[in-house]
């Protein structure tokens, strides 16, 4: 199978009050296209540090990152935002969506990046599938917290990424709410045959995909397949 | 991986749109601190437009004639007939400095006489009131009277008014005359006569400072030019100065510039305010559009895309501000002319000027881009990490090399747009570090009153207290915009006032004690005894006989005013001028030996003679010790030898020279007096004139109390011009203090609310934010007045030469009202999150 994303003795190190802090230590693995997998861990194990660096928000101090066979630490921040924009998805804790942008404007701002054209009915459509074809008018402030995650999964599967990345997809919503988003994320993930990398302490929806990573003090303790995974396999 | 560098353009333009929506109202809130400062700028730009135009028009007006001769002694054969035979029509004016009376009251002033023949103005005319009153008082024995002396003195017309032994009819009211400005009418009010009366008037005599004017029309079309071309080498062989309306357009035009300038840099530094709080309003606007900015970076929007998306919003709203204040500014400009009608000659008028409205419009965009960019920069260095891990790289936001950049850019256009007013390199590199300088104290003192807030402030005060104060300090404080906007506005009015105080008090000082307080002049030989013996019959002590002789530099070390070569560093002007010369055996009071020796006496020298100069006149003409200068005395030669140079006081109320002679060699020629007395009041001083002007009404007197009016007067007119361009800064600072407020709204909800959670009552937050708004204020008003105060003391020490003490009640009710205004500007902008319950003000914000 392909390998959508390679990482390969990728360090993190910061600087702080004049100490070096390292938050990531010698990270290998690679993901294959069109899996799932979560990267599970105690807060500030860097797993959310780790989520970044995969997806081309942040540079490793060592070792290196390839997304789709593109190296990112040899691209510049223009190559990386035109390589986000192309081959990537975001879902984030806090929703993240433009609180100026309507629902149905925040899913087309991935498209028009593009440049493309008549992007309104895909919007609209991916916006039916969440289920709110009727709040694309709205502005965020004025849906629910489920329904502010929902317009965030439409609009990370508008720009069809090959792969998706989740950080605490359900952080942010009660139990009932989060049951539903989950569904969702997987269904969506299927039925475009992208790859889902999702940071989570939640160890039920982590159990979810094919694999776990678990990360301790900036280091992979156990990576193993889920009895999701067996049981496709 | 595929590179691609297209921006798309019109995709920024639309996310820039987009992401204004619930932005706009606060936006056109950050540009409106620019708004007065482009009004006042395109008030200006378009009173000078319509003023050089109104120049062109009215330039003949100004003038009155297409010729104008001038001189200072009566012309006479050959210059005579050379002056009568110029234009078609003539008109001839000889005006001096003289006593009138008004026998009503027994009102005295000196005002400048005008006795005029022929028909000028022939361009224009002489405004009074009744309006035939110009013309008509040629025709008898009339006059028309400023009206500054007609309010003074309740005059009406068809009162009577006496100059020398004359006693004329007042035909009218003169509101205005050729080139007449209100401060020229303020320094020196004229009276008009008719020529014809001059002799009767009696007030032609040795040493009356009479000018002689003579102005020509010409019926045909004339080339002046080579008309002049013609004339200035004869004009100039007698020492005849001339006019044309060119000239007098160039001449107009060039004071106003010079005034036009002056305003425009007040009015620029009203801007440089706007701008600061436009700077500080976009950084925390921009701080808080870190988590969208970094979504939309996720979303792989590059960073300079992300830059053109704001960029692109602040030019835009840049764009409507500076268009609002285009359009304010043409409304101000209406109120112009009123503001400055003593100063300008020309009728102004208020039409709306596209170039000026133009201009205003590019320097707003332009300026509020370039002082947006500080922020704005930081802007490239959003990280998308800031989607999952908030403050990412705030340290980078601060360190960011490119500001400097900006800064640079920033000095480079204050540099460019000074050197445009004011044409000079030095005076526009002068100007920008005058501003950055004051706006660096500012920033210094802001600085120092937030760390002795923190540093001082006892712990033990309560909690109230504590909060108020701390909110001065607190991250995204408004302490520093606040301070150097309101407080450069305070100071700016604080010194105008204190130096108003000082000019007026250097001159009732040098008045006090034993000093003179009135000087009397144009006194003949044979008046001096008899006006002595008046004086004393009124119990005033004579301080000073001062006589006085007219002369002429004939000759400076061997050269004469046709031998001296051009390019020598003696002026050509030092022979032409009329040197008014005394001689005595002492030094006065106001007078010091810098260099040389005094040689009081001719005969103690062996009939060598020795004058001494006014020093600042001798470094002028680069004369030195030992030079010999020859002056022609109404005819007889004297030759001299520089013996010593004098520092002069000037600014006392008695005669100073710029040539002193010794005694023993000017006795016997033709000379008039001064004299010098003290009155001790202003009914006396009013007694004296009286008798003086009805016993010598060729005398002239300048009393202590004329000087300071005509003082005051002068000030009040130019104060009321600092104080309205100095209300462009200080409403600017009121205006950035409302939009600081309400951009810091959120986070004050934030803590009122929290506050309110934790049981706080209205009441109490009321106070917490009335403390901090009071203090703010407060500090902005002692930090102007403190600066002031120093600016103040530095030009009494240096400039005025006078010690400096404070008025501290206006200085203090100041204080009050700015630290009052900016606290209630401060809770009514807060009162929204006072009286709403806490849920309700989160919903909404959110």
């Amino acid at each position: 199978m392909d390998k959508i994303l390679n990482i390969q003795q990728v360090s993190k190190t910061y600087q702080s009050a004049g100490r070096t802090l390292t938050v990531l230590h010698d990270i290998n693995f690679s993901v294959d296209a069109g899996s799932t997998m979560s990267i599970v861990g105690p807060s500030g194990s860097g797993k959310t540090t780790l989520l970044g660096l995969c997806a081309g928000l942040d540079r490793s101090s060592e070792g290196f990152v390839e997304l789709h066979n593109i190296r990112l630490n040899t691209l510049n921040e223009g190559q990386l935002a035109e390589v986000r924009n192309r081959y990537i998805g975001f879902i984030f804790q806090n929703f993240q969506l433009m609180p100026t942008l309507t629902a149905l404007e925040n899913v087309m701002v991935p498209l028009e990046l593009r440049g493309e054209k008549k992007i309104r009915p895909i919007a609209m459509d991916l916006l039916d599938k969440v289920g709110l074809a009727d709040r694309g008018h709205h502005y965020p402030s004025q849906l629910s917290g489920g329904e502010q995650q929902r317009v965030s999964l439409a609009r990370a599967f508008s720009n069809k990424p090959q792969i998706l990345f989740a950080d605490e997809p359900t952080g942010s919503l009660d139990a009932e709410t989060s049951e539903r988003i989950i569904d969702l994320i997987f269904e969506l993930n299927r039925e475009a045959g992208t790859t889902l990398v999702m940071v989570t302490h939640d160890l039920d929806l982590a159990a979810k995909t094919q694999r776990i990573i678990r990360i301790k003090g900036g280091a992979i303790v156990s990576d193993q397949p889920t009895q999701a995974a067996i049981a496709l396999q | 991986m595929q590179k691609s560098n297209g921006l798309n353009l019109p995709w920024l333009f639309k996310m820039a749109w987009r992401d204004s929506r619930r932005n706009r109202s606060r936006l056109l809130l950050f540009i409106s601190s620019i708004i007065l400062g482009i009004g006042a700028l395109v008030a200006i730009y378009s009173l000078g437009d319509n003023v050089r135009r109104d120049i062109d028009q009215q330039a003949a007006s100004l003038l009155g004639a297409d010729l104008e001769i001038t001189a200072n002694k009566q012309v006479t054969g050959p210059i005579k007939k050379m002056l009568d035979s110029l234009g078609d029509r003539r008109s001839r004016e000889e005006s001096f400095a003289s006593m009138i009376f008004f026998p009503k009251n027994s009102g005295t002033r000196l005002v400048q006489v005008k006795a005029i023949d022929g028909e000028f103005p022939y361009y224009g005319s002489l405004e009074t009131e009744p309006a035939q009153a110009g013309k008509a008082f040629r025709d008898t024995q009339a006059a028309v009277v400023d009206r500054t002396l007609m309010l003074q003195y309740n005059a009406q017309p068809g009162d009577s008014v006496k100059i020398g032994k004359v006693t004329f009819v007042i035909a009218g009211t003169l509101l205005k005359a050729p080139g007449q400005t209100g401060l020229s009418a303020s320094v020196a009010p004229t009276v008009y006569i008719p020529l014809r009366f001059m002799k009767q008037t009696g007030l032609q005599q040795t040493g009356s400072r009479i000018n002689y004017k003579f102005y020509y029309k010409y019926d045909q079309a004339t080339n002046m030019n080579a008309l002049i071309e013609r004339l200035e080498p004869r004009l100039n062989h007698y020492s005849l100065s001339f006019d044309t309306i060119e000239s007098q357009k160039e001449d107009t035009g060039r004071s106003f510039s010079d005034l036009n300038s002056f305003l425009s840099l007040v009015g620029f530094i009203a801007l440089l305010l706007g701008c600061i709080g436009v700077a500080s309003a976009i950084h925390i606007y921009i701080k808080e559009k870190i988590p969208s900015i970094a979504v939309i970076r996720c979303l792989g929007v590059k960073a300079r895309q992300a830059f053109l998306i704001y960029l692109i919003q602040i030019a835009g709203i840049g764009l409507i501000g500076a268009v609002i204040g285009a359009a304010l500014g043409t409304l101000i400009q209406q109120f112009l002319p009123f503001v400055l009608r003593d100063f300008i000659a020309v009728d102004i008028t208020t039409g709306i000027s596209w170039r000026a409205v133009t201009q205003g419009i590019i320097l707003g965009l332009v300026i509020s881009v370039l002082f947006a960019l500080l922020p704005l920069i930081s802007l490239r260095r959003i990280s998308p990490l800031n989607t999952l891990r908030i403050s990412a790289n705030d340290n980078q936001l601060a360190r960011d090399p490119a500001k400097w950049l900006v800064y640079l850019l920033i000095v480079g256009f204050i540099v460019a747009f000074s050197y445009l007013q004011l044409k000079s390199i030095e005076r526009a590199l002068f100007f920008t570090a005058g501003v950055i300088t004051a706006f660096l104290v500012l920033t210094a003192m802001a600085y120092l009153v937030m760390w002795t807030v923190r540093r001082f402030f006892p712990v033990s005060w309560s909690y109230l207290w504590r909060q108020g104060l701390a909110n001065l300090y607190r991250p995204n404080n408004q302490t520093i915009i606040l301070l150097v906007s309101i407080g450069l506005g305070t100071a700016f009015i604080c010194t105008l006032f204190a130096v108003q105080t000082l000019v007026l008090k250097r001159v009732t000082l040098s008045a006090s004690g034993n000093q003179p307080t009135m000087v009397l002049f144009d006194i003949q030989k044979t008046q001096k005894e008899p006006l002595i013996t008046l004086a004393r019959q009124h119990a005033l002590p004579i301080i000073q006989e001062v006589p006085i002789v007219n002369m002429r530099l004939e000759q400076y070390n061997g050269k004469t005013a046709a031998t001296i070569s051009g390019d020598s560093s003696f002026s050509r002007r030092a022979f032409t001028r009329e040197y008014r010369v005394t001689y005595r055996d002492s030094l006065t009071e106001s007078e010091k030996i810098t260099k040389g020796e005094w040689h009081g006496s001719a005969t103690a020298d062996n009939g060598t003679v020795y004058v001494s100069l006014e020093q600042g006149f001798a470094r002028r003409q680069h004369i030195s010790i030992g030079d010999t200068m020859v002056f022609n005395v109404q005819g007889s030669l004297v030759p001299t030898i520089v013996g010593s140079f004098r520092e002069v006081d000037w600014n006392r109320i008695q005669t100073n020279f710029l040539v002193v002679f010794p005694k023993g060699v000017l006795e016997q020629a033709p000379q008039f007096f001064v004299l010098l007395t003290r009155v001790a009041t202003e009914q006396a001083s009013a007694r004296f004139q009286q008798a003086v002007v009805q016993n010598f009404p060729n005398i002239s007197i300048i009393d202590l109390g004329l000087v300071i009016k005509t003082l005051d007067e002068i000030l009040s007119k130019i104060g009321f011009v600092i104080r309205f361009m100095a209300a462009f800064s200080i409403i600017t600072g009121l205006v950035v203090l409302i939009a600081s407020v309400l951009i810091s709204k959120y986070q004050r909800i934030q803590e009122s609310v929290l506050l309110r959670t934790l049981g706080a009552s209205r009441k109490q937050i009321l106070f917490i934010t009335a403390l901090e708004y009071f203090f703010l204020g407060a500090l902005a008003a002692a930090t102007g007045i403190l600066l002031s105060l120093i600016g103040s003391w530095l030009l009494a020490e240096y400039l005025f030469k006078t010690s400096y003490t404070p008025e501290w009640l206006p200085l203090l009710v100041i204080f009050l009202a700015i630290a009052l205004l900016t606290m209630f500007i401060g809770l009514f902008n807060s009162r929204g999150i006072l009286s709403k319950p806490p849920l309700e003000i989160l919903r909404q914000e959110s």
